[in-house]
């Protein structure tokens, strides 16, 4: 390797590469966010200690309540604090520890169900606030130890299945085990958090989401970030990424793997449970079908898409996918979040590439022309009932929407719509371009009148296409450390 | 005596399905070291490709062909959608980050499967499916078959049992007396040794994917004519076909149609026979029984049966 000297390179710090990183793979991994004309901004940017950062952004979250006084956006807000902790906890072990733990969400429901045990009427028990939860802590930490244990001999897929299984096993016994756990109908009736001197925090004011809660979440999300940060900037995070880079190597240089591990999965665990508590503690209730595959999946969306193994990333991750599976939710949200982001992209995209901008023109005409046909031939076809509101109409005035659908519409554009978007990507010049106007138009069309009216599939299809897309694109995600092979 | 039979009857259905899913599971994963998360999912894509043919043939009630010939071909159906589904999702799922860090498609193939199960349920709703062929002839397909004991074999299972075991036979075959068989074992065994001998990987990828996904589709077939089908069962369905390729030994053909067996009679079994005052119930808790089976069996010999202990050279 010749071109280890670093001309002109700087790392994160003006002190060049961390301990325990090669300068070589440190510049090679750098990941660029914004475009090259703006690299000393970015470098500018970088330079900012995290916790500057850190002080910003909480500060900025404390601030949010006062700007918004509706309780189900605050509501929606806690829920995100819930998800960033959440993928704080899972980027110990995937970003960090390089091990596939599928069974994740499974310690999210175990420290749910201890609190709601030691908390409620179920049994009877009520515990005080400061004991319950540092005891469900260590019961999820002590579970994270025991589902660590199988990665002493198994690795990758094998490991996967094994948590997968586990989260199987989990969901089996939650539903099953009546006496316990209530079964399907669950626990109810779960105590809010309690202060010492007695004083119950209540979930709700009138009806409306506490607003102490949001600042609760907060402070644990503060102090989780600070430890985790700590962890992985000494001794053992440095070992934990000589794990994920290569086990084998970590191990003959006699790092101790398997401790190493365990650590992983029982800090992600401890992390989880801390934050199931505070689910059960808001919501007052906890069901088996909270902590299943939807969940997992959400959580490995954020962490994927804000990059694994960066911490602001994750964070920057559940900050974007929580609020948009709030804003899916709605028919009309999701509409204007379609068509802007579809616009958008298209004239960010296009004021650089003129192809894209004609791509974007001619999608446009397309979509008026279809329209003005399909009218002019039966005027049924267009007299769907559009939703509320201005942009509704708007909308209404460029995409096909049937009044009385036939059964077979949806399901032939759906796959349609699929095929021929797959289609686009292995078609190449002028051709792409004309098939690509309406693929987007068809698009455009299945999402008005398929995806609206079911947001629940809808939801979820979308997570799904977010996690293959990002995959195959750009696997480091938003803000990851990019891989680099050296052979 | 007669429930055992009856038991083991269930037992030899429910693992012929399991033991053809099985083997896409170990298909795959021979060839690409792939676990093919969405494999449930497009098995249960099957059942439902299937219902809608056997709709369009005139339901089961009164079909517009003989009953044979529904039955050959909402079978075939389902082979050829799961199979064209298995080609796109490799080409487009899988084949671009054939060389990413392999934590990297495990995480595309549960984004597929999940992305295939709610799809699933924006385009055909939550309702199970009910193939219901006892409505054919007054249930003549139930009613008649095989007098064992005190036990009647309906014959739909018996048609189910023995559809599997042609299809594992021609699997066989292909895999173990064709050209393309070869290259697919060649592959599997060293893919870059494979491909400086000239085997074109690509070509031999797409047909495991073909193979193991119209597997899937068959099995999903032969589920649906013993139970109702719905947009999940694609979840549970493939981590049970994985449990059979494990037991087995994943990547071994044999070792696949006997964990399947295997595991559709432990099942069975456990259904029938676990009943007790202090543990738990089989028929609510078989689920618990086989997982933990295989969790054991994972940490003590995760080769499976049949499978080659996988030896790392540094």
């Amino acid at each position: 390797m010749s071109d280890s000297t670093p001309h002109g390179f700087h790392s994160t710090g003006a002190e060049g590469p961390a301990i325990g990183q090669d300068e070589w793979v440190a510049r090679h991994a750098e990941v660029r966010l914004l475009p090259a004309r703006l690299a000393p901004l970015e470098q500018r940017l970088r330079a900012v200690p995290w916790w500057a950062w850190l002080t910003l952004f909480v500060g900025a979250f404390c601030l949010f309540p006062i700007v918004e006084p509706s309780g189900y956006v605050r509501q929606v807000a806690f829920l995100t604090v819930l998800y960033m902790l959440l993928a704080l906890g899972l980027n110990v072990v995937v970003g960090w520890g390089g091990l596939l733990d599928l069974g994740y969400v499974a310690f999210y429901g175990i420290g749910a169900y201890a609190y709601a045990l030691l908390d409620s009427p179920h049994y009877g028990i009520h515990l005080p606030t400061v004991v319950s939860i540092p005891v469900v802590v260590v019961i999820g930490a002590l579970a994270g130890l025991v589902l660590g244990l199988p990665s002493w001999r198994l690795t990758g897929d094998y490991l996967a299945i094994v948590t997968l299984f586990f989260l199987q096993l989990f969901q089996t016994v939650t539903t099953n085990w009546q006496n316990v756990t209530g079964g399907p109908f669950g626990i109810l009736n779960i105590d809010p958090f309690g202060l010492p001197g007695g004083h119950k925090l209540a979930t709700a004011h009138g009806g409306v989401f506490a607003v102490s809660y949001l600042y609760v979440a907060l402070a644990i999300f503060v102090v989780v970030f600070v430890a985790l940060r700590l962890l992985n900037n000494s001794r053992t995070g440095r070992a934990w990424r000589s794990l994920r880079e290569d086990p084998l190597a970590a191990e003959a240089m006699g790092m101790p793997v398997n401790w190493l591990k365990l650590l992983a999965f029982a800090s992600g665990a401890a992390v989880a449970a801390l934050t199931g508590t505070l689910n059960a503690a808001l919501y007052g209730n906890v069901f088996p079908l909270s902590f299943y595959f939807v969940t997992l999946i959400t959580i490995y969306t954020m962490v994927i898409l804000g990059g694994s193994g960066n911490q602001a990333g994750v964070v920057l991750g559940a900050l974007i996918v929580s609020p948009l599976l709030e804003v899916l939710r709605d028919a009309d949200k999701s509409r204007v979040l379609f068509f802007v982001a579809l616009g958008g992209g298209l004239a960010f995209l296009g004021r650089r590439n003129r192809r894209i901008a004609m791509v974007a023109g001619a999608t446009l005409v397309f979509g008026f022309v279809v329209h003005a046909i399909a009218r002019a031939i039966d005027g049924g076809w267009v007299a769907g009932q559009p939703g509320a509101g201005g942009f509704a109409q708007l909308v209404d005035h460029w995409v096909i929407a049937p009044e009385h659908p036939a059964r077979w519409i949806a399901p032939v554009a759906y796959v349609g719509v699929i095929a021929a978007a797959l289609l686009c990507t292995v078609l190449s010049g002028i051709v792409r371009d004309i098939a690509t106007v309406p693929t987007i138009y068809l698009g455009a069309f299945v999402w008005e009148n398929v995806m609206l009216s079911k947001p629940d599939p809808a939801r979820y299809i979308v997570l799904g296409l977010i996690l293959i897309v990002l995959m195959v694109l750009r696997p480091n995600g938003l803000l990851g450390e990019r891989r680099v092979e050296i052979v | 005596m007669d429930q055992f039979i009856q038991l083991t009857v269930d037992g030899l259905t429910l693992g012929s399905v399991y033991a053809l899913i099985a083997l896409g599971y170990t298909l795959v994963y021979g060839v690409l070291k792939l676990l093919n998360f969405a494999h449930g999912d497009v098995f249960m894509v099957g059942t439902f490709a299937g219902f809608g043919v056997l709709q369009l043939l005139g339901g089961p009630a009164n079909p517009t062909v003989p009953i044979w010939l529904v039955i050959i071909l909402v079978t075939l159906a389902a082979m050829a959608v799961c199979a064209a589904l298995g080609v796109a999702i490799e080409r487009f799922a899988y084949r671009p980050l054939r060389d990413a860090p392999r934590i990297a498609p495990l995480i595309s193939a549960l984004g597929v499967s999940f992305f295939l199960a709610n799809s699933m349920q924006l385009l055909f709703g939550a309702t199970p499916r009910n193939y219901d062929l006892f409505q054919y002839h007054g249930g003549t397909l139930y009613l008649r078959g095989l007098h064992i004991g005190g036990v009647t074999v309906p014959l739909l299972r018996i048609i189910t049992i023995l559809a599997a075991f042609v299809l594992m036979v021609i699997l066989w075959f292909l895999v173990n007396k064709t050209r393309t068989g070869k290259a697919m074992r060649a592959t599997s065994f060293d893919r870059e040794a494979a491909a400086m001998m000239g085997i074109d990987i690509d070509r031999v990828i797409v047909f495991t994917f073909i193979l193991g996904s119209a597997l899937a589709g068959a099995a999903g077939v032969m589920f649906a004519l013993r139970v109702p089908t719905n947009v999940s069962i694609g979840f549970i369905a493939g981590l049970k076909g994985f449990i059979a390729a494990v037991i087995g030994g994943i990547g071994s053909i044999p070792g696949a149609m006997a964990g399947g067996l295997i595991l559709g009679f432990l099942e069975s079994y456990i259904q029938g026979y676990v009943h007790g005052a202090h543990i738990p119930d089989g028929t609510q808790w078989s689920d618990l029984y086989v997982f933990s089976v295989l969790i054991v069996l994972m940490l003590f010999r995760h080769q499976g049966l049949l499978g080659r202990p996988d030896i790392r050279k540094v």
